[in-house]
């Protein structure tokens, strides 16, 4: 079953002047179709302004759609009555850690959320206890989270999210402005909560390397999605995806360079750095 | 131009049980038409460095020499130093404030005692170099999209006529091709306009495609300093302080140890694609 489904969602950033006139329309999503089943690994890719964020704030209803409508697990977002719900169940994780943080102490944070939700405290504790230990954060518990590293705090911002019980869980650009540690931390801590915990995760990036996971992937330009198929289909595509000006990962340029240069033997599409050397030992054992 | 780093010492919240050492024992040069990547884990002073390189954080010991002057000698003109060494913070747009962008870029250098002709004539040289249409010139600043707003934020500062350009991660939040506009620009700056850069990046792939020289910092200190072939051939080292080298470098190591006669030294993908080609033509 869809826990996230658009339908010709198409929204309209409408700018007034100071007599409260229309000044300007700016379509950011148009005719948006996109389903994720539960438990899925999904990834959208885009560059700055190709709607992606916009996209994600509709799944968490922080924004309604201008037509069209969102379900989120059967449920419609524009909907004032299902909001709570809808929050709860997909939670959303965004790009500046330092945002999300709101506790003095670690352990703190990580139960605003579900203390918001009016848990009982003991359960509270009990859900803090085990979503600091999922992201692998536990032993900080007690620490300031202004003291973490970039990285630690985005891990403590989804273990916030993940107290909550969510799920789905929206990352917006998780790992913009971390370090490659802190981006590697929560790429890993996002593949754990899907494998282990079957939390479906949409995750909103344009670094290419980290969709590389993912189950299918959508690559929006201009608030349209414009390409859509697994990771290897999407990669194989280097030119179109060059055109729209997204990052293609060091391995799969090499091969496409390679083939270029005349090693057309080489597949289409080459995902990770393992496959591209597997691909050129097995080539040059046939030279 | 030249910047000489002398033992600089710099302890944050000094006298307080919260003494933190920031930098330690740092000794460095920088010397005209350099273009210097300074990499180093979240928290390895490379912020704290690049804000002593124009008096903005003052050492607690040790001396910094701009063109063999003292800097912290009595009577050193700080003011002009600040001209001479443009600073560009993380997220520069943030302090982006006046009513267009054009008087923005102003600021700088009539607040430097530019009068306000030669203010307005460097600013729109300025505005040129970072290549913004002329029609966004008298628009609100935050009217403009990510990469034009840290466009007019760096044209801020050139509008000082620096001779050194500092950008402290300019690059963070931007999509691929906002990164390339704005690392594409720095190039041409530091090749076209003979401008020496300090960039500080988190992302090997950009220093080893556009520095001729790296600086790598951990705890406070300077672990390594060399061209990007000489740091990122010490991979280990580099992973150990959570760093690593370019993705396409593990690629030649890889390929290396399983019996191809790659060049290991490799950094960016252009040179890779030529060793593997030759490595294959010889078999």
């Amino acid at each position: 079953m869809a826990i996230v489904e658009t339908c010709k969602l198409s929204f309209d950033y409408i700018r007034r002047d100071e007599e409260g006139n229309v000044s300007s329309i700016n379509r950011a999503l148009n005719r948006v179709d996109l389903s994720v089943e539960k438990g899925e690994f999904i990834a959208i890719l885009g560059g700055n302004g190709s709607g992606k964020s916009t996209l994600a704030k509709h799944i968490n209803a922080i924004l309604y759609p201008t037509e069209g409508y969102v379900l989120v697990d059967g449920k419609k977002t524009s909907e004032e009555i299902n909001i709570l719900d809808i929050r709860q169940k997909a939670g959303m994780v965004f790009q500046n850690p330092d945002n999300q943080i709101i506790g003095s102490v670690v352990e703190e944070d990580v139960g605003f959320g579900p203390e918001n939700m009016g848990i009982p405290s003991e359960n509270i504790w009990e859900r803090v206890e085990e979503a600091l230990k999922i992201l692998g954060m536990w032993e900080y518990r007690k620490h300031s989270p202004m003291r973490l590293s970039g990285g630690q705090k985005q891990r403590v911002a989804i273990a916030g999210v993940v107290a909550m019980h969510p799920e789905c869980i929206i990352m917006d650009e998780p790992t913009a402005m971390l370090d490659p540690a802190g981006r590697k931390d929560v790429i890993r801590a996002a593949r754990a909560l899907n494998d282990v915990e079957r939390i479906t995760i949409i995750l909103i990036t344009h670094y290419m390397e980290e969709v590389v996971y993912a189950n299918k992937v959508f690559v929006m330009e201009g608030g349209e999605i414009k390409m859509f198929g697994t990771p290897r289909e999407i990669f194989s595509r280097v030119e179109e995806l060059e055109k729209m000006r997204l990052d293609v990962p060091q391995a799969t340029r090499l091969a496409y360079e390679l083939k270029r240069r005349g090693l057309s033997q080489l597949p289409d599409g080459i995902l990770t750095e393992k496959e591209l050397v597997t691909e050129l030992c097995r080539l040059y054992s046939i030279i | 131009m030249s910047i000489i780093l002398d033992h600089i010492n710099y302890i944050y919240s000094k006298g307080t049980s919260e003494e933190i050492k920031a930098l330690d024992d740092i000794c460095l040069e920088i010397k005209n038409g350099d273009f210097i990547g300074l990499i180093g884990h979240t928290g390895s002073g490379k912020s704290t460095l690049v804000q002593h390189l124009d008096g903005l954080l003052r050492a607690t010991s040790g001396h910094i020499y701009y063109d063999g002057e003292d800097i912290y000698d009595d009577g050193y003109d700080m003011r002009a130093l600040r001209g001479k060494v443009g600073l560009v913070f993380q997220y520069p747009e943030h302090q982006l404030f006046e009513e267009d962008v054009f008087k923005d870029v102003c600021f700088g250098p009539k607040n430097m005692g530019m009068s306000d002709k030669d203010a307005e004539l460097a600013a729109y040289s300025a505005l040129r170099s970072v290549k913004l249409p002329d029609d966004l010139f008298f628009v609100s600043p935050f009217e403009l999209s990510g990469g034009q707003k840290r466009r007019a934020a760096i044209a801020g500062v050139l509008a000082m006529k620096p001779e050194v350009l500092v950008l402290d991660e300019p690059t963070a939040g931007l999509d691929p091709e906002g990164r390339d506009e704005i690392l594409g620009l720095v190039r041409e700056l530091h090749d076209k306009e003979g401008i020496t850069v300090v960039l500080v990046s988190h992302s090997m792939e950009d220093v080893a495609d556009y520095a001729g020289h790296i600086i790598v910092m951990d705890k406070g200190r300077v672990l390594m300093d060399g061209t990007p072939k000489e740091i990122f051939s010490h991979i280990e080292e580099l992973e150990e302080i959570g760093l690593a080298a370019p993705r396409v470098t593990y690629i030649m190591h890889e390929l290396h140890r399983r019996g191809f006669n790659v060049d290991t030294s490799v950094t960016t993908v252009k040179e890779a694609v030529d060793s593997v080609i030759g490595a294959l033509w010889n078999a």
